[in-house]
């Protein structure tokens, strides 16, 4: 068996630096499936990428496709190209990051096999599980395709080393240009903070926060942790804060050791994307909100009090 | 141009859904169904593109039961102009549905197809994308931003980190996220409208598509349930758990 891993990468500015934290964790998937681990980093101007992909430990091969067409991995020139390679490969995995989930039911597809999409644990070679329903079932999936499709949900799987392997580092040279798409532009939001699906702690805040400048609150606090700072649904559609900042099940997973949520009362779809964080903390001053069902330590306190009480003794 | 949406009959999403005992699936018998959320905001993104004169005609899809008729006729009263229900008993895969919407596709020659980016019951995230793969048309995915110019649509992109704005040619797929617009509601003379506009029923076996599929669910269990914490009575007492018993600062 050899699996191939598709790589996520971290781009600062117009350069493309180092492999992203949540590939490591589709490594680690990998290793669980077992058998030789190959990465593939496809896009314009990688070779950075790819030497850092070389040292993850456990990976054996580094695959290379460094052209102007795989470009901010538009699905449409790079699921060709995954495609093609696909057929000397078992097992075909990514992140469920925005681009693996982009990319590879494209692949699925093309090859005529079903993906099974952000598994959080590895049963044996072709038995996977996987959350459905928001997280309120967890599905036991069997695969009988050729080639397994796969994305994973980086929580369920702790990273592997990024340095101490030493794979090779082939060159592709296969380019495909669909022709169908181009990449106008990009708006990121700037941030000095953790990233939210890799931190360690987490502070989050809801429509209890009541507008955009009370975040300050959780910044300060977020900072003397060290923590990212994420929100509720409820607090990006009022304008709070940007959407990348949400955590559920239609924004971000997050699992951290430890999450903070202030002003959140909890529902279903935001419980989704943060119920297998290690410790949960609500500060909410509704007693009967649903967060306290699943938060580890309550306090029912108004949170423009608690908040920089708590700043102030940690 | 002519629209094609696609759209599921899902659990409501307020519903809290419970594992069948013999872990076969969950127990959807007397549960409250709706159309997915995601598929409201395709309707209405058609819809939309509509009164702005960009789209002439809205043809509405859904595979699945008979019962999905009930989304149907939703999706016609928000503003569809017709629709086709492709009538199947069968749990369908992302990759089935893709290949059922394909045969529709290649029927009904839209310039855009809009589907909801998840539903919120399988959560694959795989249709859209299945579908583009299968026609070969650009897609653009977690759409928070749809333009059409030309003869070609904008779309802008929720990412991990930001937005994306990607130039795709028409025909296209494109993928709703929850930010790109709100749905609205149907009024009651909408509904009562809606009830006289066509409906057309098809089979997989009449498109001569097949079904089957590479996976297979053994079984479906509750997730762990978490052990129940505990209240804190101040902030210094909350500060001494996490620093003494968690041991998570």
């Amino acid at each position: 068996m050899t699996i191939l891993v598709i790589a996520d990468y971290v781009t600062v500015g117009q350069a493309n630096t180092a492999v992203a934290p949540s590939t490591l964790n589709t490594v680690a998937a990998a290793a669980k499936i077992g058998g030789d681990i190959h990465v593939l980093v496809a896009g314009d101007g990688v070779a950075d990428v790819a030497a850092a992909a070389a040292k993850i430990a456990g990976v054996s091969k580094v695959l290379v496709a460094d052209n102007a067409a795989y470009a901010h991995q538009l699905p449409e020139n790079v699921a060709p190209l995954v495609v093609e390679l696909a057929s000397g490969y078992s097992h075909v995995l990514s992140a469920a990051t925005a681009n693996g989930k982009n990319i590879m039911p494209r692949v699925a597809a093309k090859l005529d096999v079903d993906q099974i999409s952000e598994i959080v644990a590895v049963e044996s070679a072709d038995t996977f599980k996987r959350p459905i329903y928001a997280g309120n079932a967890i599905a036991t999936v069997q695969s009988s395709a050729s080639v397994k499709v796969i994305t994973v949900r980086a929580t369920g799987f702790d990273a592997v080393a990024a340095e101490g392997g030493s794979a090779s580092v082939e060159a592709v040279g296969a380019a495909h240009d669909a022709g169908v798409s181009s990449f106008v532009g990009e708006e990121l939001a700037k941030s000095d903070r953790p990233e939210l699906t890799a931190a360690k702690i987490v502070v989050s805040g809801g429509r209890g926060m009541q507008n955009g400048d009370n975040f300050s609150h959780l910044y300060s606090l977020a900072d003397k942790l060290g923590a990212a700072v994420g929100a509720s649904r409820a607090a990006v559609d009022a304008g709070f804060v940007p959407n990348d900042m949400q955590v559920g099940q239609t924004g971000k997973i997050v699992a951290p050791q430890l999450y903070i949520a202030v002003g959140i009362s909890g529902a279903i779809q935001h419980l989704a994307g943060m119920k297998d964080s290690k410790v949960i903390v609500a500060i909410n001053k509704d007693e009967e909100a649903p967060i306290f069902q699943v938060a580890d330590y309550g306090l029912v306190a108004d949170l423009f009090e608690a908040v920089p009480e708590l700043e102030k003794q940690l | 141009m002519k629209v094609l949406v696609a759209v599921k009959r899902v659990v409501d999403y307020n519903v809290k859904v419970r594992v069948k005992a013999d872990n076969s699936g969950v127990d959807l018998a007397n549960v409250k169904m709706s159309m997915n959320p995601f598929c409201e905001i395709a309707v209405e993104e058609a819809v939309r593109l509509k009164e702005k004169g960009v789209a002439t005609e809205i043809v509405v899809v859904s595979i699945g039961p008979s019962a999905a008729q009930e989304q149907l006729r939703t999706a016609l009263a928000l503003g569809a102009d017709r629709a086709v229900l492709v009538e199947s008993s069968e749990e369908l895969t992302s990759l089935a549905v893709a290949k059922l919407l394909k045969a529709v596709v290649d029927k009904e020659q839209p310039q855009l197809v809009i589907l909801g980016k998840q539903a919120i019951d399988s959560d694959n995230n795989q249709t859209g994308q299945m579908l583009a793969a299968l026609t070969g048309y650009g897609q653009g995915t977690f759409a928070s931003k749809v333009e059409v110019s030309g003869d070609k649509v904008n779309v802008t992109r929720e990412i991990d980190d930001g937005l994306q704005t990607v130039a795709l040619n028409l025909p296209a797929i494109v993928t709703t996220d929850l930010r790109l617009n709100e749905p609205r509601y149907a009024s009651l003379p909408n509904i009562m409208k809606a009830k006289k506009k066509p409906l057309e029923t098809l089979t997989p076996d009449a498109l001569g598509v097949s079904v089957v599929s590479t996976n297979k669910t053994l079984k479906v269990e509750a997730p762990a349930v978490r052990s129940a914490g505990i209240k804190v009575k101040s902030v210094a007492e909350l500060v001494e758990k996490l620093k003494n018993e968690a041991k998570v600062i």
